[in-house]
This record gives structure tokens, C-alpha cells and sequence, in this order.
């Protein structure tokens, strides 16, 4: 026989009064502030959402590095990195409207659902103000969406589709990742300078959003420079051995063959492409040629030697000589020994981007950050002069387009940047057909 | 003609590593009965075996060349395996480059232990427990070692080249007559097929001609009356474990050149392996290698894109399609025997 004094009512009106007591401040300083999760005096909880396990665990690493570099530097600790070349010369060091800055971390495990389930954590229990990261579009669309709903600031990690700032965009929702169209616009002319105007080019594409988006960007881009596509297939995410779809290639009449893959799937399907000889095939009376529309040196460091020679466009590289970059490469590389990725690039500039829109807005409130955001134009942060477009919140600036190196001194070199693409190249109006339907809406303050 | 041939060869790459992967759960569910889910963690294991074996040879002690500088600006600090100095660059490089190869040597030994420790420290006390307990330890182990491989290695996958030699490909378009190019096929996957046929060729000579091959079967037919004639069957069984092991080990140290080792590359395997046993039939060898072609020869037509033109998503469901079929035809599996996981 038991001889507890719980019982079951107890335990649950304990737990009742204990969790209304816990949520109550929160509660009440949502109804003063009128947004969800107003910081206190002294502090601000920032949520860092990236995988930390799954197929993207080194990539969300790279960001959960520059995350903690970011919060460094606006604490004013460290050597500052790009706080002394952002244009906005708002932060200066001392945390974020004079609190000081904390973060959370969240394990979205490149998965939807677990990602929206760590980012209502962070934001539920954590009091997050703001949540970042993340290493995928459907995570990102996922997570943007249900910062929408929480009244919460979503400043997007690294996600390509055009759906992001496309037919999901959300108005609490921010990129500065570039995007499947942008790839396109810069990667075409460069691939027409190479191969000519005359090519036909086959298409694998991951089967889901990401892959379609791209496949269509680029199909759409080179196709306007007179390339024929004679082939698209689609592919299952979970394929790990290309062999069969790659080698009826050589046969198909095509002399290209454009990888619409990213992570594991680009790793595995480069890599065969290369062991089926299609480098050295001749087709049409060509050198047969692959393109990579999306690079990530992670990526790319998987692959090997099989990226050597081989196009590709990327958000930004370690390798760019201007001031912004510099200062963040010699920040990263001194903290943690080697160069930062794109992705780990993407997320240091977002969160400090965040906190400059806070601190000129002189608020944490969502809807104040989104009118600093918007439309805010900005130097000194890698990419040139960019714009953070207010009809779609998607950042314009340059384009990297970069070729694998065919002789790299270290795991590190392994892309050379072939061309910057200027901004106007890859810019598009707001109601563009690749970013139709959905609608941005107004920003929620939450509470 | 040539797509046809194109893709039998590729149907048969495919299979060899689910055949070698289904051979080795075939020989564990056999002998013990016990349905193992860690067997694609010692795919993985295998693959990682390369993995390891290459950077020992490539370990390097640093040597600052002053004339270059690092991503930072300081003095660049180069990597000088030690192989180089013990055999100078060139014998160095030659050594590097055969880590695939070498790997072999090295995974057998290593397979073979860590089978006998995982049926020793873990699987043996589950032999009586039914199937679904069997499968929720093994299951769980085999995230256990992922996790393990991923602390220690990363999660991206890491290249692990053949050697030079196997690099490039084979044209059978010229040899059968076809036009140059029509049929090429990568050296190394050629090599993986004629390994997996000479280790599967192994595996039923060693059951089949030797006086513990003999036990062994013995044992698989009836456990009973070979125990009550006095022979320790549980110890050949552990062996045979380990055997399995280093099947499956081998397989993954050959294909890591296929496909860069990741720690997740065993679950893609797994549920792939354990639906060629089924259609093999359970517990029958012959089952499991002829299943394994098969579905990978049917798995290669059907990422056609003509197929895929006439039948959309085909490619993303031909085996568990041919699976039902089979299944709801012939119930034991293509060579399945009467008596086997039916009690």
C-alpha cells in the first residue's frame, strides 16, 4: 500500500498554479510591452535554431560558432569583427539597447517539425526575442511561419528557395541568404562565357521544394541564353547512390549536366557523375561539362577532388579581400583555426543585423525591428552595398559565381571565385512568376 | 540495347552491396535467430575502417614554409605525413593511395572483433527474447554507434578516393560493338562486383566444404540434435556472427570509395537489406544474394526516365512493390523454407 500524500488533483492544481505562476511575469510584461518576450533591463535571450544532430550537424556547428561570435562581439568582447565596418555605425559593443546578450540553443535536426517544436521552446519557455539559423527552406519556411504566429522576429539562416521570400515569406520574417533565382541570373552568363550559347543540358533535381526552385531558376536563366533542356528527373531526397539516373546522361543528346542537389544528395551525385567519366566525355562535339547551381564549401570538402573545374554560385567565400569579409575571416579563423563557411557568414550578419535594426529603432518590439529592416540599406557586412528589400525581405547584393579549384593547398581552398555578380544582375521585381502567390501580410508584435 | 546493358550492370553494382549487406543478416538471423538492426552500422563501421585506415597513413607532422602564407596571413604550416619520411614521397604517396585496398586487410581482424563483442556484450542475452526485443536493442545500438562515428568523424561525408589506378571508367561500348561511350562504366564499381561475388563465393565454399561450414548448417537445420551430440553450436555461432560482421565490413570498406562514408550511410542500407532478406525468403543464403541482384537490377530500370515518364514515383517504391508481389505470391520469400520465423 502506498503512503503518499499526493493525489492526482494535487498534482495537477499544484501544477496549474505553479505554471500560471512561472508564465505571469512573462504575461505581464507582454501586456506592458505590448510584444511577446519584451527583455528586462538587463538582459536579452536570443534563440539560435540550427541542426545540431542529422546529415547538416557540421554545417549548423559552423553557425552555432558564428552565432557565439556574433553575441561576443555585440557583448563587446573579442576584436568586434564586422562591428567596426558595418556601415550603420548604431552597435557599438555594448550589448543590444543596453542589455546584455544571452542566447539559447535549439536542435532543429533539419527536420520541420522538430525545428518548429525547438524554436516554440526557445520562445515559450527561453522568453527568446528573436530566432535565427537553420540550414534548410523547409525549415526555414516552417520556422518562419510560426514565428509569424508568435510575434517573434525570424532572421533566416541559410535557405535557397525562392519560397522563402516567395510564396511563404512572412512579414516577421527576414532573409539574407540569396536565393534559386539569384544562382541563376549570375551562373548563366558565366556559364555561356565558358560553353557557349549552344548547349543542352540535363537536369537532376532533388525531389522537393528546394530542388524544383532552383531547377526552375536555372533552367529559366540559360534556357533565355539559348541552352535546350532536353531532360529534367527527379530524384528521391534519400538517394544515396546516383548511378542509375546518371548513367544514361552521356546518351541523352545532352552535353551538360546541371546538379539540382545540395548537401549529402550533391556530394553523392557529383561524386558518381565524376566516377562515370562524364569530365572527360565528349558529347555533341563538346567537352561534356557539370554545374553545381548551389556550393557550400562543407559540401564541397565532402566531395573531393570531384569539384575541381566544376560551376557553382555561393552566398559569400573567406577568400573576398574587402574589409567586412577580412575582419570576420581574421575574427573566426583566430577564435576557432580555420575560415568560416557561408552559412556561419549568413548567420553572424543576421543576428547583427537584428541588433542594429533593435538598436535604431530604440525598440524590441517586432513591428519597430521590421521598419528598420525594411528597405534598409547597408555596407561592410562581406557583400557589398545591400538593400533589404521591404516587399519581401530578401537582402540584395552581389553573387558569388566560383568554380572548384583543381588544385587546392588545404581542405579549406577548395572554391575560387570566378566572378562577383553585381546586385542589378540578379535583382527582380517583388511580383517576379518564380516568387508568386502568398502575400507578406503585417507584422505581428505578438503578446 | 546499350541503356539496357548500362543499367544491368548498375543493377548488379547495386545489388552486390545489398546482397553482401542481406548475406550477412541472413547468416545472423540463421544461426541465431536473431534479427540484427545494427547490421548497417557495421556496413558503416566498415566504410569508417577506410576512413581511419587512410588518415593513419596520412598522419603529418607540421613544417612551416615561409614563401606562403595562411588564410590569416601567418607563415603557412604544411602537412608532412610521416610515411614520407620513412619511405620518402614517392613509396609515401603509393602507400596513401592504396588505403582502400590496404583497408581490407585491416577491416577483417577489426570487423571480426567488434562482431564478437556485440554478440557477447549485448545480443546474447536477447537470443530468447522475442524478435521485437531483438529488434528495439539492435535498433537502438545501431544509433548508439552512429552517434559514436559522428562525435569522432563529423557528420559530412568524407572522401575516400580509390586508387589512382581504378579511377576513370570502362568503355564496353567499344568492346560490344556499341559507339564509344555508349556504355562506360566506372573502374571501381566493376571492382566492387567481382569482390562482392568473390566474397559471397567465399562465405558458401566455407559453409559448404569445410567440416565447420558443415556444423554450421547442421545447426541452422536443427540446433537440437546437434547440441545433444555434444557439440558447443552456440560458440561456431558466434563466429559465425563475427563472420557476418566482417561481410558486412568488407562491403562497406569497398563501397567507401563509391560513395564519401557518412554515419548515417548504414540506415540507408538497412531497411533496404532487410526487405531482400524477406524476398529472399528468411534465413535461406541463396535467397538473400539472388534477392539482392534482383532488386537492384529492378531498382536501376526503374530510375529510368522513360519509366519514370510512364509511371511517375516508380523509382521511389519498385522494391517494397516487388516486395508485396512476391510476398503475396509466395509467402516464405523467393527460397524461403517451410518452419523458419513461423512458430
Amino acid at each position: 500500500m502506498s503512503n503518499n500524500n499526493f493525489s492526482r488533483r494535487g498534482v495537477l492544481k499544484t501544477g496549474m498554479v505553479a505554471s500560471a505562476g512561472l508564465a505571469l511575469p512573462q504575461y505581464l510584461r507582454a501586456q506592458e510591452s505590448g510584444f511577446t518576450n519584451a527583455p528586462g533591463a538587463s538582459e536579452v535571450i536570443l534563440g539560435f535554431n540550427v541542426p545540431q544532430t542529422g546529415p547538416y550537424a557540421d554545417e549548423g556547428a559552423d553557425e552555432l560558432r558564428a552565432y557565439e561570435l556574433a553575441v561576443e562581439h555585440l557583448n563587446g568582447e573579442g576584436d568586434g569583427g564586422m562591428l567596426g565596418t558595418f556601415s550603420s555605425q548604431a552597435l557599438e559593443g555594448a550589448g543590444i539597447l543596453g542589455r546584455r546578450v544571452n542566447y539559447v540553443t535549439g536542435d532543429t535536426q533539419t527536420k520541420s517539425d522538430a525545428a518548429r517544436a525547438s524554436a516554440r521552446s526557445m520562445i515559450e519557455k527561453d522568453g527568446a526575442i528573436m530566432i535565427t539559423g537553420g540550414s534548410s527552406s523547409g525549415v526555414a519556411v516552417a520556422v518562419q511561419a510560426l514565428c509569424q504566429e508568435a510575434g517573434i522576429i525570424f532572421m533566416a539562416g541559410l535557405t535557397h528557395s525562392n519560397d522563402t521570400t516567395g510564396k511563404d515569406k512572412r512579414a516577421n520574417g527576414f532573409r539574407h541568404f540569396f536565393n534559386s533565382y539569384m544562382s541563376g541570373a549570375a551562373l548563366a552568363p558565366v556559364l555561356q562565357a565558358a560553353y557557349g550559347s549552344d548547349r543542352k543540358a540535363y537536369h537532376l533535381t532533388a525531389d522537393y521544394n528546394w530542388g524544383y526552385t532552383t531547377e526552375e531558376a536555372v533552367r529559366t536563366s540559360t534556357e533565355a541564353m539559348g541552352w535546350e533542356t532536353v531532360n529534367t528527373v527527379l530524384t528521391p531526397l534519400t538517394q544515396t547512390d546516383f548511378s542509375s539516373y546518371i548513367a544514361p546522361v552521356l546518351n541523352s543528346g545532352a552535353d551538360v549536366l546541371v546538379l539540382n542537389h545540395y548537401g549529402g544528395n550533391m556530394v553523392n551525385s557529383l561524386t558518381n557523375a565524376v566516377q562515370f567519366g562524364l569530365r572527360e566525355a565528349q558529347a555533341n562535339g563538346k567537352n561534356f561539362e557539370i554545374v553545381v547551381p548551389l556550393y557550400s564549401r562543407l559540401m564541397a570538402r565532402g566531395a573531393g577532388s570531384a569539384v575541381a573545374g566544376i560551376f557553382g554560385s555561393t552566398n559569400w567565400h573567406w577568400s573576398l579581400q574587402d574589409a567586412g569579409s577580412q575582419a570576420f575571416v581574421r575574427s573566426f579563423g583566430t577564435k576557432y583555426g580555420f575560415p568560416p563557411s557561408q552559412a556561419a557568414h549568413t548567420c553572424y550578419v543576421q543576428t547583427l543585423l537584428y541588433a542594429d535594426a533593435v538598436t535604431r529603432a530604440g525598440s524590441f518590439n517586432p513591428c519597430a525591428v521590421d521598419e528598420a529592416l525594411e528597405d534598409f540599406e547597408f555596407d561592410g557586412l562581406g557583400n557589398g552595398p545591400t538593400l533589404y528589400r521591404g516587399e519581401d525581405h530578401q537582402c540584395f547584393k552581389d553573387v558569388l559565381v566560383v568554380k572548384g579549384k583543381e588544385n587546392p593547398e588545404n581542405e579549406f581552398d577548395l572554391l575560387e571565385i570566378v566572378e562577383i555578380t553585381p546586385v542589378a544582375q540578379v535583382t527582380y521585381p517583388a511580383d517576379h512568376p518564380q516568387f508568386a502567390g502568398g502575400a507578406l501580410g503585417t507584422c505581428n508584435p505578438g503578446a | 540495347m546499350d541503356q539496357f546493358i548500362l543499367q544491368i550492370l548498375n543493377g548488379l553494382d547495386k545489388g552486390s552491396a545489398y546482397a553482401l549487406i542481406a548475406l550477412g543478416l541472413t547468416l545472423i538471423f540463421g544461426t541465431l535467430g536473431v534479427v540484427n538492426f545494427a547490421h548497417g552500422a557495421l556496413f558503416m563501421l566498415g566504410a569508417f575502417v577506410a576512413v581511419t585506415v587512410s588518415n593513419l597513413l596520412t598522419l603529418s607532422h607540421k613544417v612551416v614554409d615561409e614563401t606562403r602564407t595562411d588564410f590569416l596571413g601567418n607563415p603557412l604550416q604544411v602537412d608532412v605525413p610521416y610515411l614520407y619520411d620513412f619511405f620518402g614521397q614517392a613509396a609515401g604517396d603509393t602507400i596513401i593511395d592504396w588505403a582502400v585496398p590496404i583497408s581490407i586487410l585491416v577491416a577483417i581482424p577489426i570487423m571480426v572483433a567488434i562482431g564478437f563483442a556485440m554478440e557477447r556484450g549485448l545480443i546474447k542475452y536477447f537470443y530468447k527474447r522475442p524478435h521485437a526485443d531483438q529488434i528495439l536493442v539492435t535498433f537502438g545500438l545501431a544509433i548508439v554507434i552512429q552517434e559514436i562515428v559522428k562525435y569522432f568523424y563529423g557528420a559530412n561525408p568524407i572522401p575516400t578516393p580509390a586508387p589512382d589506378a581504378f579511377v576513370g571508367s570502362f568503355d564496353f561500348g567499344v568492346v560490344l560493338g556499341f559507339d564509344p561511350n555508349a556504355i562506360i562504366y566506372p573502374y571501381w564499381r566493376l571492382v566492387y562486383f567481382f569482390f562482392s561475388v568473390v566474397v559471397i563465393g567465399a562465405v558458401f565454399a566455407f559453409l559448404q566444404f569445410t567440416t565447420f561450414g558443415m556444423v554450421v548448417r547442421a545447426g541452422m537445420a536443427d540446433r537440437e540434435t546437434v547440441g545433444i551430440l555434444g557439440i558447443d553450436i552456440d560458440k561456431r555461432f558466434t563466429i559465425m556472427f563475427g563472420i557476418a560482421a566482417a561481410v558486412a565490413g568488407l562491403a562497406g570498406v569497398m563501397y567507401a570509395p563509391i560513395n564519401s562514408p557518412n554515419y548515417h550511410m548504414g540506415m540507408d542500407f538497412l531497411v533496404l537489406s532487410f526487405v531482400v532478406v524477406v524476398v529472399g525468403g528468411m534465413g535461406s543464403l541463396p535467397g538473400a544474394v539472388a534477392a539482392g541482384f534482383m532488386l537492384g537490377i529492378l531498382e536501376s530500370f526503374a530510375s529510368m526516365s522513360a519509366v519514370i515518364d510512364l509511371l511517375p514515383g516508380i523509382n521511389q517504391i519498385i522494391i517494397y512493390l516487388v516486395a508485396i508481389i512476391i510476398l503475396l505470391t509466395r509467402p516464405r520469400g523467393l527460397m524461403g523454407r517451410k518452419g523458419v520465423m513461423e512458430e
